[in-house]
């Protein structure tokens, strides 16, 4: 698929900006998210080529703007909904519901 | 892209992830220990650790680096190194001619078994679009200066196939034990963004 995402070659995205001492997750979600992902996917209803086309099948100013766990996140949340396992409206009332009450 | 809504950046992934978390978990769907298990190997078990184990063996043993550069799968499995993102392992050997590098320039495909998860760097935009146009504009910014005559070969990963570079052995180092040539593999020397510490650099 010619998307977003098949960016060797391309001009003009800056400098490569290595981190010394890098963490394996910068923030505790992170973690979260990569677990949920990888127990998510062991339920074989989907493959890796689809959880990638999840990912990728998007505009490039999202693609581009989000983070690499962000990425993973959406294309979860899309593979899920597809597939009815969780809906917006659940994640929205249980956020609500998580932050007390407030949306 | 059937819904709009949902292909914008989460507001808040902190709360977004864990209603998430809450939602699979009340309808079976994840065990929460089993993703603090998930979590504990990707952190503190699996890492660069383990392909500088592979690449000290491979400087100390010719039967293993032959073993190695034949069927890298089966010899990472001789020191139980394998599973997700390593099923299929290809080994790179460097020689004073040729220098290899790794990108995925699609995604971020990486051999989690030997290195564990890719740093920021190697998912990021810029790596993935210049590792493959000025790969040696990218090695001086990390510091790796290479003469001319050395040729300079990028490998492009994908979903099934993964690399591990072999680095040259550093000098002065004959005699020593796999243990001390593995303090000396950096986890950019197996991508090839990098080279070997030489003895005087390793910290006591």
């Amino acid at each position: 698929m010619n998307g977003p995402h098949d960016l060797g070659g391309l001009h003009g995205l800056g400098p490569v900006q290595p981190e010394s001492n890098e963490p394996v997750f910068h923030a505790a979600w992170e973690r979260r998210a990569f677990a949920i992902t990888l127990a998510m996917g062991a339920h074989g209803q989907w493959n890796l080529d689809q959880s990638r086309h999840a990912r990728e099948n998007t505009d490039p100013l999202t693609y581009l703007s989000q983070s690499y766990y962000e990425i993973w996140l959406r294309g979860l949340e899309t593979l899920m909904r597809e597939r009815g396992m969780v809906n917006e409206a659940e994640i929205q009332t249980r956020m609500a519901e998580l932050s007390g009450g407030e949306s | 892209m059937s819904d709009h809504h949902h292909q914008h950046p989460p507001s808040d992934p902190t709360l977004r992830v864990k209603a998430l978390e809450s939602l699979l978990v009340e309808k079976g769907l994840v065990d929460p220990a089993a993703l603090d298990v998930l979590i504990d190997t990707y952190e503190n078990k699996v890492g660069p650790r383990n392909g500088a184990r592979v690449v000290a063996r491979a400087w100390a043993d010719p039967d293993y680096r032959q073993r190695l550069l034949i069927d890298a799968t089966a010899a990472i499995a001789e020191l139980d190194y394998s599973g997700r993102q390593g099923e299929d392992m290809v080994v790179l050997e460097n020689t004073p001619t040729v220098h290899n590098m790794v990108v995925c320039t699609l995604c971020s495909c990486y051999p989690w078994p030997v290195l564990g998860l890719p740093p920021v760097w190697y998912k990021s935009a810029p790596y993935r679009s210049r590792a493959v146009l000025e790969p040696r504009a990218v090695l001086t910014e990390f510091g790796v200066h290479l003469p001319v005559t050395v040729e300079v070969r990028v490998w492009d990963s994908t979903a099934e196939l993964r690399y591990l570079v072999l680095p040259m052995r550093p000098a002065g180092t004959e005699g020593w034990s796999e243990e001390q040539l593995a303090a000396l593999v950096t986890r950019d020397a197996m991508i090839g963004t990098g080279l070997p510490l030489n003895p005087a650099e390793v910290p006591s």
